[in-house]
């Protein structure tokens, strides 16, 4: 047989080959398609078919690639979040350049800029200068930095000499690096996701448990607290609530408060799932086996119950993870979630409301562009785990 | 069916009375009310206002008492058609929100009839001519507007309207801003809908149109389709008149769930947007804690969604009797 066979096509071959090819002792190296097929754990398999969705591969290499640049943020950005460029604010994005304007080739470099002002608007007019040439330099001494705690350094992963600057993205209204901010306010923005997915999936797996196994009033109760919930538009219920949290409080509180608002809403569908996995398995028999041997409700739930569904858990929670970032960014965004000095994508975009100053100052959007790639990402992720939840689906 | 009917009317009264109560509670959450509020803004420009007048007003506004008593009183003036009063506009809520609450609710169902108009037809499209180019740029728009918060969308739309000279916001022409309600003020109102109906619905549209490929694909493979194909029958006609209608099911039978979704991106959408809406309004009054006008709009919104399921969920058993043994309680 040819070593790309379809998996289709192995199981309708039969039961025979299956049995011979486990008999037959060989090196693991030389077992055929079909052989390592059936010979693959459960795991393996999903791992197989994962694989071999590429939109996925791609999703979950994009949000490494994001999760990595949040945790090693002050490598990555070439400037501290507050820092303040007096002279540079509302600057557009400098461009890296490679050959300078005789076409000689320079390396990664960038051009200095002068700055005018047209009296009439008082807009700030930024003309690049092509005489003034700063390379870039890579593992430069930038300004020092805590490493989690442990130690300080000052290396950044690129940068330019004074007085040039580098802005990726251009800076905000008080000359702060927006590609700086952006990364610095990734950590917010892409941890906020994660911690109210846990939340909600510990109420959902706790209340969906408890509804699904013991049944009766418990479960009528509970599904009618479900339904109630999902019958309230969030945005209202969110804006509602977010505006009730002290304007006092400080950013780690606001951060919680604004996790356990968004995972308010999250829990009922995963609830209900897990609900529908405990109705099914609770009636088999190696429940009332483990019942019988004396194990407690408790351990029969975590220990025998929710790793059976264990796969669908995950893709549940991979898929509902966009829903809670954009819901930060659009409370930020109103100015009723995280406020400055934190750092989200968000708060970025709060600048962005006024569509006046957005035609002008364009870049102020790009925070927007991270937001809906970080979206997607999950997205086709959460695409490629469903599939991959039930390997044995064709 | 009248029986089903009248549990699932009980039902819907008891969710409403229900989100009533919750819409007044969580306006109460944050500390302080609107009178602390107006004594810190005084404190704030170096007006004085003393101890004795602040009580006054707390008394007149009825903040003085226990919030239950509160909200029966609320509750109960509701019910006769007073929403209360708004502090900051020092009008009633019913004339603060005036024609906002017919516009959301005119909004909300546009753009739900239209979802519903646009994802089903390209579905059936995307289904049909599964990975044909038309079939991939759908799926590209779906991620899109899955991915794209709607007030992302509009800020970008509103970019792009902006630099081609067009104007943007609102739902009228200045001309008809503050006119009486005529015919030419109805077709302005139309000619400004597009825009908002577009940016509110296209998320909802690309879930449902992802849906519709997803249950059609499944259906095309079925074998009763290679049958009727075997036997001759017209292509178009075998696709409409059986998997279509079976693909269909899950997706009208979804129609109250899309509403919750509707209303809460509306609501950003409208501010970005600046639509004469209830949500600019909920937003202003959430920040100065103008807590009848909150409310009220917080309760509105909640009984639009909770009645348009209600409603949705009867159309259904007219149109599909199967529903009525399974209902959405089962």
């Amino acid at each position: 047989m040819a070593d790309k066979l379809h998996p289709a096509e192995l199981r309708s071959s039969g039961l025979g080959s299956a049995s011979d090819a486990i008999t037959v002792k060989k090196g693991h190296a030389e077992l055929s398609a079909e052989e390592r097929y059936y010979l693959a754990s459960q795991w393996q398999m999903m791992w197989r078919k994962f694989r071999r969705h590429k939109l996925a591969i791609v999703g979950g290499a994009v949000l490494l690639v994001l999760y990595l640049s949040a945790i090693f943020a002050d490598f990555l950005a070439p400037y501290p979040k507050e820092i303040r460029f007096e002279k540079f604010a509302y600057r557009p994005p400098t461009p890296v350049h490679l050959f300078d304007e005789e076409g000689q080739f320079r390396g990664p470099f960038v051009y200095g800029t002068t700055k005018e002002r047209n009296m009439e608007t008082l807009e700030a007019i930024y003309t690049v200068d092509t005489s003034a040439v700063y390379p870039l330099r890579f593992f430069v001494q930038g300004e020092p930095y805590d490493v989690f705690g442990l130690f300080e350094t000052g290396i950044r992963l690129f940068g330019v000499e004074e007085p040039g600057a580098i802005f990726l993205f251009g800076t905000d209204s008080l000359g702060r690096d927006l590609f700086s901010r952006i990364v610095h306010g990734a950590r917010l923005s892409l941890s906020i996701g994660l911690v109210g997915v846990s939340l909600s999936f510990l109420i959902g797996v706790t209340l969906g448990g408890i509804s699904g196994y013991f049944g009766g009033v418990v479960d009528t109760i509970i599904q009618r607290m479900i339904e109630f919930f999902m019958s309230i538009p969030t945005t209202p219920l969110w804006l509602a609530l977010s505006a009730a949290l002290p304007k006092d409080w400080s950013i780690v509180r606001v951060y919680f408060g604004i996790s356990i608002i968004l995972s308010l809403v999250g829990w009922g569908a995963l609830a209900r799932v897990v609900r529908g996995k405990f109705l099914e398995l609770r009636e088999l028999d190696y429940v009332l086996a483990a019942r019988v041997s004396g194990v407690s409700e408790w351990s029969i739930i975590w220990v025998h119950l929710v790793p059976n569904f264990a796969s669908y858990l995950i893709v549940h929670v991979t898929l509902s993870i966009p829903g809670m970032i954009l819901g930060e960014t659009a409370l930020s965004f109103l100015g009723l979630g995280l406020r400055s000095p934190a750092v989200s994508w968000g708060v970025l975009l709060e600048k962005a409301q006024n569509i006046a100053s957005v035609a002008i100052y364009w870049w102020t959007l790009v925070p927007a562009l991270f937001v809906v790639i970080t979206v997607v990402a999950f997205n086709f992720l959460g695409d490629g785990l469903r599939d991959a939840a039930d390997p044995y689906k064709q | 069916m009248s029986s089903y009917f009248f549990r699932r009317l009980a039902y819907m009264l008891v969710i409403v009375w229900l989100t009533s109560i919750a819409s007044f509670l969580i306006i109460q959450l944050p500390a302080g009310d609107f009178v602390t509020n107006l004594a810190t803004q005084y404190a704030r420009s170096g007006r004085d206002i003393d101890q004795a007048k602040l009580d006054n007003l707390r008394r007149q506004f009825g903040l003085d008492r226990p919030v239950y008593v509160q909200y029966f009183h609320w509750a109960a003036n509701v019910l006769q058609g007073d929403w209360g009063w708004s502090f900051r506009l020092r009008q009633p809520v019913v004339d603060a929100v005036g024609d906002r609450a017919g516009l959301t609710a005119a909004i909300t169902l546009s753009t739900l009839l239209i979802t519903y108009v646009v994802a089903i037809p390209i579905g059936i499209y995307s289904a049909t001519h599964q990975y044909s180019i038309a079939d991939y740029f759908a799926m590209f728009v779906g991620f899109l507007g899955m991915a794209m918060p709607g007030f992302m969308l509009a800020l970008i739309l509103m970019y792009g309207f902006l630099n081609a000279g067009l104007s943007v916001g609102g739902l009228f022409s200045p001309d008809y801003m503050r006119a009486e309600w005529s015919l030419d003020k109805v077709i302005d109102l139309l000619k400004h809908l597009p825009l908002p109906i577009l940016i509110i619905g296209l998320s909802g549209t690309a879930d449902l149109t992802r849906i519709m490929r997803a249950t059609l694909l499944d259906e095309l493979g079925k074998q009763y389709v290679i049958t009727a194909r075997a036997k001759g029958l017209y292509e178009t006609k075998l696709i409409f008149k059986y998997p279509v209608r079976v693909a269909l099911n899950p997706i009208i039978s979804t129609i109250g769930f899309e509403l919750p979704y509707i209303v809460s991106g509306g609501v950003i959408v409208e501010m970005v947007l600046n639509l004469p809406t209830t949500g600019p309004l909920l937003y202003s009054s959430l920040l100065t804690e103008d807590m009848f006008l909150a409310s009220s709009i917080l309760f509105f919104l909640c009984f639009l969604t909770v009645v348009g399921m209600f409603i949705s969920d009867m159309v259904l058993v007219l149109v599909d009797p199967r529903i009525r043994f399974t209902g959405r309680e089962a």
